[in-house]
């Protein structure tokens, strides 16, 4: 089979740009209050992580692929396009 | 930038945004294509296969001028249980000649950048890194965009007599005009998240591997095990060079069963039918994107003053074993720029004039296909036995049919009816056959 890749590695393929300020923003109590939490585990490219002794999310915005999946499956969460020049550009897909 | 006034703005430049606003230049309207990323498709992905009728009347050429990758003569479906794939595989020599079953491969940061080049030639003004965060209202009409500025909070207006919106899959325009709310508003039930994988290999191993010739192409989509039975399917498609791997999966599904999209992909990939396949192929890419699941019943509305919703951004797929999206974006756009022409003659761009735009998709195969299909993903939603269990037994019936182990022929067909019989009533099998027929 094809050598198995981590996502790390995946993520390193993709060209991405992206400034210091995030293009995402959560509600951290209503993610606190979330008992499935599902963006720690349904975003595509790992963004959110969960600070365990806190209790707070952690964003890792330079991960993002822009899906957009985690303000659907957690309404808490704020996204937005990045701005101009930021962001993934795709090659192959 | 300035406050001209434009005939049209059109916001995002995939496929449904660059067919409007081909269209309405070409009738001489003053049109403005924004696109977010650095050219058009580089935030664009898909399965997937290009649907061409819609393609071939705007370009004619589209043949000799396309970044076309390989003409689909093969279309594979295949059921995978842990050790073992049921498949049914069509391939036939007249998917070889024009128009090709009018299906192709390619890859969207080449296909999408191309394309806008023949609305540019057709008089189109495309703008690329322009982000729209919301659109302009007077008197409860779309009367054009805010684009965001150089400074934080800051936004240039644009101004237009109508603005189509083509944002895609990921609808937050579409949300904040109020055309997308109540059951059309994005929810877990109503997207798929879907990731992919771009893998290198020589010409060569990809026409041995997939019993091809050059230029020819295969399309698997695959289901069962592939998703470890959740809703959703997995596909490969063949490029010149490259092969994609990806799957896509409803969202809610995902979330009850706590499955990680790259988990399953790694899953899907070390599977005993698809490993061979991809056996030394480099990835080059991993990709990621959310797929519109909207039912027929649940559509947004699709215009309102001055505005109008082509594509994902509209919800226009055929989610059944079709898969068919391309075609659906390019013939939405095509008639959203048709009535934007309309609009442009009658001077009206209220939605009394705009609600042709509806009519049209409603007399093409864009609604009627959703509407015959629409009952697709709730029938497999509430019977998942068509995803699983069904084709489980098919393939284990079939199995031990055809086991070679010294008994008679007919010890083993009695041996293997009474397993059957055992798993499943013969009657409901017969009403759940007559109920998956209207789904085909």
């Amino acid at each position: 089979m094809a050598k198995k890749i981590s996502l790390e590695d995946r993520l390193f393929l993709v060209q991405r740009n992206f400034g210091k300020k995030s293009h995402i923003t959560i509600d951290q109590e209503a993610f606190r209050k979330d008992p499935v939490k599902p963006i720690l585990f349904i975003c595509p490219a790992r963004v959110f992580l969960l600070n365990e002794s806190s209790g707070e999310c952690v964003i890792n915005h330079e991960n993002c692929l822009e899906c957009g999946t985690c303000q659907v499956a957690s309404r808490y969460v704020k996204w937005t396009n990045p701005s101009s020049g930021f962001g993934v550009t795709y090659k192959y897909s | 930038m300035s406050c001209d006034l434009f005939d049209v703005i059109i916001v995002g430049a995939g496929p449904a945004g660059i067919a409007a606003a081909m269209v309405s230049a070409r009738a001489g309207l003053s049109t403005v294509l924004l696109e977010r990323g650095n050219y058009p498709g580089s935030k664009n992905l898909f399965g997937g296969i290009l649907f061409t009728p819609e393609l071939e009347k705007l370009v004619p050429s589209f043949l000799e001028k396309a970044p076309l990758e390989r003409h689909m003569s093969r279309r594979r479906f295949s059921f995978l249980t842990t050790d073992g794939e049921l498949a049914l595989d069509l391939w036939s020599n007249r998917f070889n000649q024009p128009p090709f079953n009018h299906s192709f491969t390619v890859m969207r940061s080449k296909f999408d950048r191309w394309f806008a080049t023949q609305a540019e030639e057709a008089g189109v003004q495309l703008l690329t890194g322009v982000v729209v965060d919301d659109l302009v209202w007077k008197d409860e009409k779309v009367v054009g965009i805010k684009a965001r500025g150089e400074k934080e909070g800051q936004f240039d207006e644009l101004y237009a007599s109508l603005v189509i919106c083509a944002e895609g899959a990921n609808s937050l325009l579409a949300e904040k005009s109020g055309l997308r709310s109540g059951k059309s508003k994005m929810t877990p039930q109503n997207r798929t998240v879907a990731v992919k994988e771009v893998l290198r290999l020589t010409k060569e191993k990809i026409q041995d591997r997939f019993n091809v010739r050059e230029k020819e192409g295969v399309s698997v989509v695959y289901l069962g095990e592939v998703v470890k039975g959740a809703l959703g399917t997995g596909f490969l498609y063949t490029y010149e060079d490259s092969i994609s791997v990806g799957l896509g999966c409803e969202m809610k599904d995902l979330i009850d069963r706590k499955m990680a999209p790259y988990d399953l992909l790694d899953h899907m990939k070390s599977h005993p039918v698809i490993a061979p396949l991809i056996e030394g192929g480099e990835v080059i890419e991993y990709s990621t994107h959310m797929i519109p699941e909207d039912s027929f019943r649940n559509l947004p509305e699709l215009a309102t003053h001055g505005l109008m919703l082509v594509g994902d951004s509209a919800g226009l797929i055929n989610n059944s074993i079709f898969q068919e999206g391309t075609n659906m974006a390019i013939a939405s756009g095509l008639f959203a720029g048709e009535t934007a022409v309309e609009a442009k003659q009658k001077k009206d761009f209220s939605l009394s004039t705009l609600s042709r735009y509806r009519e049209k998709l409603e007399n093409s195969f864009v609604l009627k296909d959703m509407r015959h299909y629409g009952g697709f993903l709730d029938m497999m939603r509430e019977h998942r036995e068509y995803l699983g269990l069904y084709p489980e037994l098919t393939l284990e019936f079939l199995v031990n049919y055809f086991t070679v182990d010294g008994r008679s022929k007919k010890e083993i067909k009695k041996e293997t009816f009474r397993k059957l019989r055992k798993k499943i009533s013969i009657p409901k099998l017969i009403m759940d056959m007559i109920r998956a027929r209207k789904m085909i």
